[in-house]
Formats: C-alpha cells, sequence, structure tokens
C-alpha cells in the first residue's frame, strides 16, 4: 500500500458527537467585572490583512480606531498597508442616509486606488454600532455595485461586542457564509481554522499529507478567491482557541469540529494532530511513525528554555483566550507553576480540554477588574507576568518581569517546529534579566 | 465621512490624557468602550513610562448600552477616586460614549466628590489630539488658577521675576528635555520659574500659576488658550517666541529679558550654541540652496523654515501643517518663503506635494520619513507625532541652544557630506562609490534602489503642452547624482515651458543650466 491513505467518502471516519458535554472546570473560576485593559476586535486586521492578501478591510469608525490599529501595528510598518478608516464626521452622525452615501464614496475612492483588491471588508466599531449603521446591507449594496470584481463582506470588531482575538473570529465567522457548499456526497475533507503563519499552515500542510489525510484546506486563504467548499463531509480542526463563533457557522453549515487541544508545544500539537489522524482512520503505527521525529525535536528544542522556565510562577492577565492553552503548555511541558490563568472569556466548549490539563489548585479568572487584578498580582510576585503593552512597563519598573502577550499572537508559535520558540518567547525575558547588570 | 490610511492625530480624549499624565495629583476618568484602554501604551510603550495613565476607563459593554452606563461611570468614578485619592479629577467622553450622551459632567457632580471635578466636552467628531491638550489645559487652568479675593503672593522687592512655562505634556515630542534647556536658560538669565505645567504640576500647582510675572508658552498647540486667558484674567503677557534655533533663541532671550525687566546682553553674549559656526564652516557650503519640504505640527513647521532658510541656507520650496488650529499663522509663513501654504491631513495629499517638489531634505514627521523613503529623499523628523524614536535615551532637546545644535546634526545627517558630493559627481560610472550605494555613513540600508525616478516624475506634472525628454538628454540627466538630479529635472522642465520647448535635446540641459545660473 501506498503511503496516502484514501479516504472513501465517510467510510472509516470516526465522527466525534456533535454535541460536546459542557466541560466544568475543576478549578474555581474567579469572574471579574470591572474595567478591563484589553484591546477591541479590530486590532485583528494586524495580522489579518498580511494573511488574506487581496483583502483590504476598512473600518467604519472613528478617529480612535484608526489611532488605534496604527498604534497597534506599529506606526507606518506598511508602506502601503491593506487598511484603512472611514471616519465618521459630525455630519455622518446627523442622518444615517447620508452615513451611507458617504460610505459609498468612501469606497469608490478606495476602489479607485486599489484595484487590485478582490475582497474588501467593511469592520463595524463602536460608534457605527451605536448609530446602529446597517453594514450588512452596505455590504450587500457594494457587492452589487461592484460585482464580479470585487466581494464585500461585513463584520463587527467593536469594542462593545469583541475583545481582541474575538476580532478575528468574527471576521473568519463572516466569511463562512462566503464559503462555496460542498456536495453532500463530496469526499470528506479537513479544514484547519484560524489564520496561521503561512510557514505553519505548510507545515502542517506536510504533516497531514504524510499521514495520508489527502484533502486539507485551510481557512482564511491566502488568497480571496480559495475559498474552501464546506458542507456535511467537512471535518475542522481550529488552530486558535478563539473561533467560538466561527465554530457556530462552520457547523451551521454542516461541518463537524475535531474536539482537541490546541497546537502549541509537543504534547498540544500531538493531541491536535491525533484528533484529526483518528477522524481520518489513521493508524496508530501510522501516526507514531509520521509524528515522532516532529515530536522528538519540539521536545528537544523545550529543552533550551526548561532550565529558566522550570518552578517558576507565571500569571496571565486577560488578553486573547489563548490563556488556557498556553497556561497547559507552560505547566505541562515546562514545568512552570499557574499563579493565575486570566482569560477575557472562557468558551468552556472549545478550552474545556484545555482545562482538564490544569491542576486542580490553578486560579482561573474570566473577565477583569484591572486594579484588582494587579492588586493580586503584586501580591503573589510571580516570577513572569503576561499581559498587554499597557501594563508592562509599569508593572517592569516595580521590578516584575513581562512578557508582552500580543507578540504570542503575532508569532509563528504553534506545531511542532514552534514549541522551541514558544518557549523561548517566555523564557527571554527570564534570560534577559538574569544577564543584565544595570 | 473621511478615507484615512493614517493620521498625524489621535481623538480629543487622547490630548485629554496627555495633560492628565503629564501631571501629578489628577486623575482622569473616561467613558469608553474596553478598546480605548489602547491609549495607555502610547504612554508605556512609545513614552517607556514607568507607569499607567492615571486613566479609569468604565469600559461599557453592548449589553450595558440598555440603561446602566450612568451608574456604571458613577461607580467607576467612585472607585478610582476610593483608590487614587487624586486632589482633582476631569471627567468626561470618549468618541462612543459621546454617542450615547451620558453627560459624565453632571454626573460626576452629582456625585458630591470632595475635590474639584472639572467636566470635559471634547467633541470627537471634530475636533483632534492637539486640540483636546489645549482643551483640557484650559479647562484646568480656568477653574483652578482662580484666585478669588485672594491678593497673588507679592515678589519680594528686588527679589527675580517668575514666570512659568506652560505647554510641556506628555507624550511630547522631545518635550522632556526641551524643559531642561529653556529651564537653564531662563535661570540663567535671572528668571525663577513659579510653575511648570502640565508637565509635572499637580492641581496644587495650577492654582499658583496667577503668582508668576509673566508666562512663556513653549507649545502654542497646547498652551496658546490657557495662556491668552491668564493674559486676559491676571494681565499677565505671554512670551510667544518658540526657541528654536540660534536665531530665534536669541529673540526669546530678548522679548524674556524686556518682560522681566533684565538685560540680555550678558546672556546673549554667553550663548553657547555651536551651531552657528557650523554653519558659517566652510565643510557646510555644500548646504547652501538644497531644496527643502517641510511639513509638521503648525509651530514647529514655521520656525523650522526660519532655520532652514537662515541658520542652514536651504531653500524652503514647501511648507506646510496637519493642524489647521495655526492655518492663518502657517499661511502668513508660507507667504514670506513664496510657497504655498499645505495644510491637510491627508497623508497622500502631502505625499502628491513632496513628490511635485522634488526637495533634496524632507524635514517632517514620522509620515513623512516613510513618504521620503520610498521616494529616496533625505528626511529628518522635526515635529510630533512622538514615536518611539522621539524618546532616546540620550539628552536630546530640540529648543534653545542645544536645541540649535541637535538641529544641525539631525538635519544635516542624512544628507550626502561635502566631499562625497563632488566625488560622486565627478565619478559618476565608479563601480563601487556612485549615487546607487547612497550615502557612505548611512550603511546599505539607506541606499536608493538603483532606479532612475526622474523621467517617471518628469511625465507627471506635464504642462498643458507636455514635454519629452530626448533619449541622450534623458542620459544625461543620469549621469547627475541624484540628489539633485531632481532638482535639475525641475528646472530643465521649467526653463523648456518658458521657452515653448516641446523636446529636451542635450544642450537643452546645458541651455537651461546656464540660463538659471545669471
Amino acid at each position: 500500500m501506498g503511503r496516502h491513505v484514501v479516504i472513501d467518502g465517510s467510510a472509516g471516519v470516526h465522527v466525534p458527537s456533535p454535541i460536546s458535554p459542557v466541560v466544568q472546570p475543576r478549578q474555581t473560576v474567579l469572574r471579574e467585572r470591572g474595567q478591563r485593559e484589553v484591546f477591541c476586535g479590530l486590532t485583528g486586521i494586524v495580522w489579518l490583512h498580511r494573511k488574506i492578501q487581496d483583502a483590504f478591510f476598512l473600518v467604519v469608525g472613528s478617529r480612535t480606531c484608526a489611532h488605534l490599529i496604527q498604534s497597534a501595528a506599529g506606526v507606518m510598518v506598511f508602506a502601503e498597508p491593506r487598511f484603512a478608516t472611514a471616519i465618521m464626521e459630525e455630519r455622518d452622525l446627523a442622518g444615517l442616509a447620508d452615513a451611507n452615501e458617504e460610505l459609498d464614496r468612501v469606497v469608490d475612492e478606495l476602489m479607485a486606488r486599489r484595484p487590485d483588491i478582490k475582497m474588501l471588508f467593511l469592520v463595524g466599531s463602536c460608534p457605527s454600532e451605536v448609530i446602529k449603521l446597517d453594514l450588512s446591507r452596505a455590504a450587500q449594496r457594494l457587492s452589487t455595485r461592484y460585482a464580479p470584481t470585487l466581494k464585500v463582506i461585513n463584520y463587527s470588531g467593536s469594542g462593545i461586542e469583541t475583545t481582541f482575538t474575538q476580532g478575528e473570529d468574527a471576521c473568519l465567522a463572516a466569511l463562512v457564509s462566503h464559503a462555496p457548499q460542498a456536495a453532500a456526497d463530496a469526499a470528506t475533507s479537513l479544514l484547519i481554522v484560524g489564520a496561521l503563519p503561512d510557514i505553519v499552515e505548510d507545515q502542517f500542510r506536510r504533516l497531514f499529507a504524510e499521514l495520508g489525510i489527502e484533502r486539507v484546506d485551510v481557512f482564511p486563504p491566502r488568497k480571496s478567491g480559495d475559498l474552501p467548499a464546506i458542507g456535511p463531509n467537512t471535518r475542522f480542526l481550529l488552530a486558535q482557541p478563539f473561533l467560538g463563533d466561527a465554530t457556530l457557522k462552520l457547523e451551521d453549515r454542516g461541518a463537524k469540529r475535531l474536539p482537541a487541544i490546541f497546537p502549541f508545544g509537543a504534547e498540544g500539537t500531538t493531541a491536535w494532530l491525533k484528533a484529526a489522524a483518528d477522524a481520518f482512520g489513521v493508524s496508530a503505527e501510522r501516526f507514531a511513525e509520521v509524528t515522532a521525529p516532529g515530536r522528538a525535536r519540539a521536545k528537544r528544542s523545550l529543552e533550551r528554555s526548561r532550565g529558566t522556565l522550570e518552578g517558576k510562577s507565571v500569571f496571565f492577565f486577560p488578553d486573547s483566550q489563548m490563556e488556557p492553552s498556553l497556561a497547559r503548555f507552560l505547566s505541562q511541558e515546562l514545568g512552570m507553576r499557574l499563579a493565575e490563568v486570566g482569560s477575557p472569556y472562557l468558551n468552556r466548549d472549545l478550552v474545556g480540554g484545555e482545562l482538564d490539563l490544569l491542576p486542580e489548585s490553578t486560579v482561573i479568572s474570566e473577565g477583569q477588574d484591572v486594579d484588582k487584578q494587579l492588586d493580586r498580582c503584586r501580591a503573589g510576585r510571580p516570577d513572569l507576568v503576561i499581559c498587554g503593552l499597557g501594563l508592562a512597563n509599569p508593572l517592569e519598573s516595580e521590578g516584575l518581569t513581562t512578557k508582552w502577550s500580543i507578540e504570542l499572537v503575532f508569532s509563528p508559535v504553534h506545531g511542532f517546529d514552534q514549541a522551541g520558540d514558544l518557549a523561548a518567547l517566555f523564557a527571554r525575558p527570564l534570560a534577559r534579566q538574569a544577564q543584565l547588570r544595570v | 465621512m473621511k478615507l484615512a490610511v493614517w493620521t498625524y492625530e489621535g481623538p480629543p480624549h487622547v490630548g485629554a490624557m496627555r495633560i492628565a499624565t503629564a501631571m501629578t495629583g489628577l486623575h482622569y476618568v473616561l467613558h469608553a468602550p474596553q478598546g480605548d484602554t489602547y491609549a495607555d501604551l502610547l504612554f508605556t510603550m512609545i513614552e517607556r513610562r514607568g507607569h499607567r495613565p492615571p486613566v479609569t476607563y468604565t469600559t461599557f459593554q453592548a449589553r450595558d448600552l440598555g440603561g446602566d452606563t450612568a451608574d456604571l461611570f458613577k461607580a467607576s468614578a467612585q472607585d478610582a477616586y476610593d483608590r487614587f485619592q487624586p486632589q482633582a479629577m476631569i471627567v468626561g467622553a470618549s468618541c462612543t460614549a459621546e454617542l450615547i450622551q451620558d453627560d459624565p459632567g453632571g454626573l460626576a457632580r452629582s456625585m458630591g466628590l470632595p475635590i474639584p471635578v472639572i467636566a470635559l466636552d471634547l467633541p470627537s467628531y471634530q475636533k483632534k489630539e492637539a486640540w483636546g491638550a489645549s482643551e483640557t489645559f484650559f479647562q484646568l487652568v480656568r477653574h483652578l488658577a482662580v484666585r478669588g479675593e485672594a491678593p497673588r503672593t507679592p515678589r519680594l522687592e528686588g527679589g527675580r521675576p517668575r514666570c512659568n512655562i506652560l505647554g510641556p505634556t506628555a507624550l511630547g515630542f522631545h518635550h522632556r528635555d526641551d524643559l531642561v534647556e529653556i529651564t537653564r536658560l531662563l535661570t540663567q538669565l535671572g528668571v525663577d520659574i513659579n510653575v511648570t505645567a502640565p508637565l509635572g504640576a499637580s492641581p496644587a500647582d495650577l492654582t499658583r500659576l496667577p503668582d508668576a510675572d509673566f508666562n512663556v508658552v513653549l507649545y502654542p498647540e497646547i498652551a496658546d488658550v490657557a495662556a491668552k486667558w491668564l493674559e486676559k484674567t491676571y494681565g499677565q503677557p505671554m512670551v510667544r517666541t518658540v526657541p528654536l534655533g540660534d536665531g530665534a533663541t536669541r529673540d526669546f532671550i530678548r522679548e524674556v529679558a524686556e518682560l522681566a525687566h533684565l538685560d540680555p546682553e550678558a546672556a546673549l553674549a554667553n550663548a553657547t550654541a555651536r551651531q552657528p559656526w557650523w554653519s558659517r564652516s566652510v565643510d557646510s557650503t555644500y548646504l547652501t540652496g538644497k531644496r527643502v519640504f517641510i511639513f509638521g505640527e503648525a509651530n514647529r513647521a514655521i520656525a523650522a523654515a526660519r532655520v532652514a532658510r537662515d541658520e542652514m541656507g536651504f531653500e524652503v520650496v514647501g511648507l506646510g501643517a496637519y493642524n489647521r488650529e495655526f492655518a492663518r499663522e502657517m499661511r502668513v509663513a508660507a507667504e514670506t518663503y513664496g510657497v504655498p501654504a499645505l495644510i491637510t491631513d491627508d497623508y497622500l495629499e502631502v505625499e502628491r506635494a513632496i513628490a511635485d517638489a522634488q526637495p533634496e531634505l524632507v524635514l517632517g514627521t514620522q509620515m513623512e520619513r516613510h513618504i521620503a523613503k520610498r521616494l529616496r529623499v533625505a528626511c529628518a523628523v522635526i515635529s510630533a507625532p512622538a514615536h518611539v524614536q522621539d524618546f532616546p535615551a540620550r539628552y536630546s532637546p530640540q529648543l534653545g541652544f542645544e536645541g540649535a545644535n541637535v538641529l544641525f546634526d539631525t538635519w544635516v545627517h542624512p544628507l550626502v557630506m561635502g566631499l562625497e558630493e563632488h566625488l560622486l559627481a565627478m565619478f559618476r560610472d565608479d563601480f563601487e562609490f556612485n549615487d546607487a550605494a547612497g550615502p557612505s555613513h548611512l550603511g546599505q540600508t539607506a541606499a536608493p534602489a538603483p532606479v532612475d525616478v526622474a523621467p517617471e516624475v518628469s511625465a507627471a506634472p506635464a504642462g498643458p503642452a507636455a514635454i519629452i525628454w530626448s533619449p541622450e538628454a534623458k542620459a544625461e540627466l543620469a549621469k547627475i547624482p541624484f540628489f539633485v538630479r531632481g532638482k535639475a529635472t525641475r528646472n530643465t522642465e521649467a526653463y523648456a515651458a518658458a521657452q515653448g520647448i516641446a523636446l529636451i535635446k542635450v544642450e537643452t540641459l546645458y541651455d537651461a543650466r546656464s540660463h538659471l545660473a545669471r
């Protein structure tokens, strides 16, 4: 038999029960409501616009929105970025009809400048949501006007509805309805969901090919024209834990999620690949054979950081919803102690498996009251604090060691061959502190 | 609606944050959704501040919009008061909260906090960051610098004159070091500093503002409005010359001396700037007539134009600002340099204007740095918006005599140096030392790509009758070093247009050169 296993229809494919049991974490969850020191969903544009290479993201918002993206992206990273803001002005607030006309004018202006754009996202913001500017109607209107050269899609990245990575979730959820429908008798295919760095995506594709899983698509695609067909024979693996709404939309299309912990570290990546292997009937031997080299490389690369991280305590401020997964990686694979694992939101369906792997004594917090959380952090004096850019330097000046959480979203950290890099991201601040004599 | 790719200024509440963060003992309660907390990183990352800005955000969510956002605001304000115990509080709304009309000022007043609470009305859909900073500072001064019946603390008989220094903020473009430089200058001149504000001042300090004899306004975009109010209310005159460059610093000293009834001559004689001699020394001859395009905050751009022409010997070929508040002053200044004033916050428009003017040096903001990079023109950053590079570890003021030295270095550094320029002109085809390699002291990254932009550029600003370059003339033009090629192109085309020549030949190029030499 050849190296590739051909899957015929859904024969031999194990489909997990569509209704995942709601996992109640064993740990105590501290739910907090107060000032949240987090980005809004617009921030996702910074990486999404690099991922989908012929898409443009137009925020319909205020000067604050434009300033946020510019500041989050680091001013002027890109010569001609594929994102911009339609800044609402006083007269746009007076009448919504005018706001729609104005939006059409701005899109015309944009398309005249960038005729190469094939997909335009109209991204809702706090002010556009509050004045109830209907961007879905605007997207339909503009899609008709620019058909067939341009597809116009809307989603909201507003801070009143989305926190940081939820912007990607909202974007992908909106994108699902534009994907073609796969035929009911289409061959079973695997869909990797979540914007991954291209190099990581290619690594996963190679692994799945070696496992004999032939039809593998990624979502979002690099080109807007390559949206994969989705249907009842689509099995999907989430590459990121924050894709709850996209999951629901995919399930609406009949696609079935393969529940798994997330591909961070040797263990996370193995478990994640295993979920697909099991669903596609890959034998245990083949799985072990294919994954052994990567798994060994991952484990070896973790050793470099182990000495720095093992036994040290880590405190997560809420940021990306990746916190339970990263905490599991640090605790399970590097022997770190978990002081507090904060997450803006715990989607128990998606991260339940991660929480199961955390020590029972772990303090898990959901939501935020930043001043109270800072009090807890200071009192506990953790060895390492994972937090946003607004908190990092103030905590450093108090003698704590920090790691900016945004880097964990922006860097290639998934999979076997990035496990060492992921560990190094956490080890570097501690190693630096040990090295500096200033 | 306005299409914005990049913005020069943040929203007005970020201006208010710059004031609050600059001060001590003041807290800002901002009615805003969670995403607006990004603004903290401007201060903690760009400026590397070791403290969070003294700002409490209500971070309301969609589910709060039904009804209890007003209660949320009051709870946040109470928590902030209890936790931070400020001397005074400013309250306001960001763009989204402005739409839900909760009236933070009224809500805060109804709470009866035992401190002054100042409501800010910063219209987010009309105004921008610098205006927000100016308005916030003005409101603080107007509410706190109130003497009532209390007499001013009298100056001691024969005591030194006192002034306030107004304008430096958090996230200010080199404000930290400017303040050191100007404080030293004033002190040496014999003037005491009564209060510096907002940077480092507390609300209590602001109540002492009326004790000064006069005000020094270092950054008019921040402090002009407040200083005018102090002038009207307490009869304090103001010094408004921005001491940028040697000449303006000397004017500044004379202006201060006159208000303080001091003799400026000793201070002027002791002036320490090296910049005038660096400019006069023969090594700088090559700077003469370099075409410079200046764009930035209006007051800074106007002051820079004077330095560029009078102290560096450049030719100002473009002048503009992104802030409309000083459009009138900008237009007056532009007229004296014989250029139109470019007043816009659309960076694409600025890019077009720079491409058309074909400068050899751009003095601008971080935005223009990128424009210049794209157009392969040298650039130095002279103005806000502040960037992480504008907070150097070293002492680097822009104002005063040391500031003049810094300007000389900063502006000259991106250019090809004198003798190198000549050598490039002499041996244009040298295989390793040619203009495509860029200034030798800037390394490979600064090297312009070996693309001959001149003929493309010449096609763009074609007049009514398009002027065509013959292949020979184009080749001859390519022999001119890149940093003067733009100037030669422009001059030749202007000459050809004036002479009614449609086809530029090699001799047209030289005819133009001799014509313009007269």
